[in-house]
């Protein structure tokens, strides 16, 4: 019986698997942090759906939260906190491509080595907020 | 025998009308302030969230048992028939998405199902994109957004109904491209107890096509495996099991990429995104224990007509009709 997974494959199933439980633990954990009012929310509860009728660029008008990273200054407040496991989620598909690379270079496949690196580079890109924030 | 397939009958009617009723009731308490001002007759904060999460697990049955994605069917139903701004629903869409394939990625990369080598160019193109697109759909105003949405939503209908599949495409001759990446495989199928070898052709087209699928993907916040199957399988040539896993797979990092974008921009609400995402990885797992007992078919259709008429519905609020 044939299983083409190679040694990197099985690697990056592995890690994901890992990151995705730990990452949607953390956004339950954090969810019930939030809800049940152990920290303090940034925008009160009761006042989201007063925000999430409008676009985007009105509400963090409206509501003086800033965009991009600024969560992370801000873990303090219950809202906030659940930004860390969404942006754990977000970052895992980077840290799968890290693993794997070095075997992809052991392996002399430059191809891959050159497309993995450029992937890292434009999710960094996409994830570093560089490329604009704000909405409309 | 009869008993069992009324059984499952009616716990299908149950599970329909329990969507149209959600949509119903939710649609009827629809409303849409486009101030904060509070408005008096404004629910508890755990109401929508609530609403949310039984949506959600509906949509999380239905996408398994019809063999969609869970974020085609979130983005027009809960932008068409529920009071969130289409900007947060396409973050919660992407996360939803992104969740899903992050769930699923695992298990196919380990079966041999997903194959990486197939995956990374692909994704390359599509994450890129998926970045323009979701800087496109940000920066136009939300009616484009919502017109473009319905006219797509429609579009996969049309996809979905007409779409051949191919178990097993013929590929004489690998393309130069494809060889020189050593894009090709073998995996084990039990229906068939043999292994079997694949490879690919026209790679070229194919990585053309995943720029429009990226840039749709990101516009919108529609997981994209409408469209990376059939390119994968009838384009490129792949197995439709090696074409389903692989686009599975594809998802968790095109929409990285987009889900970047929105989250950047503030686009991304937890009080929307954790019921969603929970609600439909539940609805995913009970999905999957009804298909083995239930007519996927008539689910098929049945989904069908619920896009079509929030594919509609999207068109009709772009438009300024609905």
């Amino acid at each position: 019986m044939a299983n083409q997974a190679t040694e990197e494959q099985i690697l990056y199933a592995n890690i994901l698997n890992k990151g995705m439980l730990i990452g949607l633990l953390g956004l339950v954990v954090t969810f019930i942090i939030y809800g049940a009012g152990i920290l303090e929310p940034k925008i009160p509860l009761d006042q989201v759906q007063n925000y999430w009728v409008m676009p985007v660029s009105e509400y963090l008008q409206l509501s003086g939260i800033h965009a991009g990273w600024a969560w992370l200054g801000n873990l303090g407040y219950g809202d906030m906190l659940n930004f860390l496991p969404i942006a754990f989620l977000s970052i895992l598909t980077v840290i799968c491509y890290l693993a794997i690379l070095p075997g992809l270079m052991r392996k002399k496949d430059t191809a891959y080595v050159v497309l993995v690196i450029v992937e890292v580079v434009v999710l960094l890109v996409a994830a570093s907020g560089f490329l604009g924030s704000g909405g409309h | 025998m009869l008993e069992k397939y009324l059984r499952f009958s009616k716990f299908i009617l149950l599970l329909v009308v329990s969507m149209i009723l959600l949509v119903g009731v939710a649609n009827v308490f629809a409303a849409h302030p486009q101030t904060p001002a509070p408005d008096p007759s404004q629910h508890a904060w755990w109401y929508w969230p609530l609403i949310l999460l039984i949506l959600s697990f509906a949509l999380g049955v239905f996408a398994v048992l019809a063999g969609v994605g869970g974020g085609v069917l979130y983005v027009p139903i809960v932008s068409g028939f529920l009071p969130f701004h289409l900007d947060f629903v396409r973050g919660a869409g992407l996360i939803v998405a992104l969740a899903g394939a992050l769930a699923a990625g695992p298990g196919l990369l380990k079966k041999g199902m997903a194959d990486l080598r197939l995956a990374i160019p692909m994704a390359l193109i599509a994450s890129t994109c998926a970045i323009v697109g979701a800087m496109i759909g940000l920066a136009l105003p939300t009616n484009i957004v919502q017109t473009l949405l319905g006219a797509t939503i429609l579009g996969i209908v049309v996809i979905m109904i007409k779409a051949k599949k191919s178990e097993y495409p013929e590929v004489p001759k690998p393309d130069a491209l494809s060889q020189s990446l050593r894009i090709m495989g073998v995996y084990h199928e039990p229906t068939l107890n043999k292994d079997v070898s694949w490879q690919i052709h026209r790679t070229p087209i194919g990585l053309g096509l995943f720029v429009v699928i990226g840039v749709m993907a990101g516009m919108f916040g529609l997981g994209a495996g409408w469209a990376n199957v059939p390119v994968l399988n009838l384009l490129l040539g792949a197995p439709i099991k090696i074409s389903v896993a692989t686009s599975k797979f594809l998802l968790s990092i095109t929409d990285t990429s987009a889900a970047w974008i929105y989250l950047n921009n503030g686009a991304v609400l937890p009080l929307m995104v954790v019921p969603s995402v929970v609600g439909i990885m539940l609805g995913s797992f009970i999905g999957v224990k009804v298909l083995a007992v239930t007519k996927p078919a008539i689910i098929r259709i049945l989904v069908i007509g619920v896009l079509g008429v929030a594919g509609l519905k999207a068109l009709l609020k772009g438009l300024g009709i609905g």
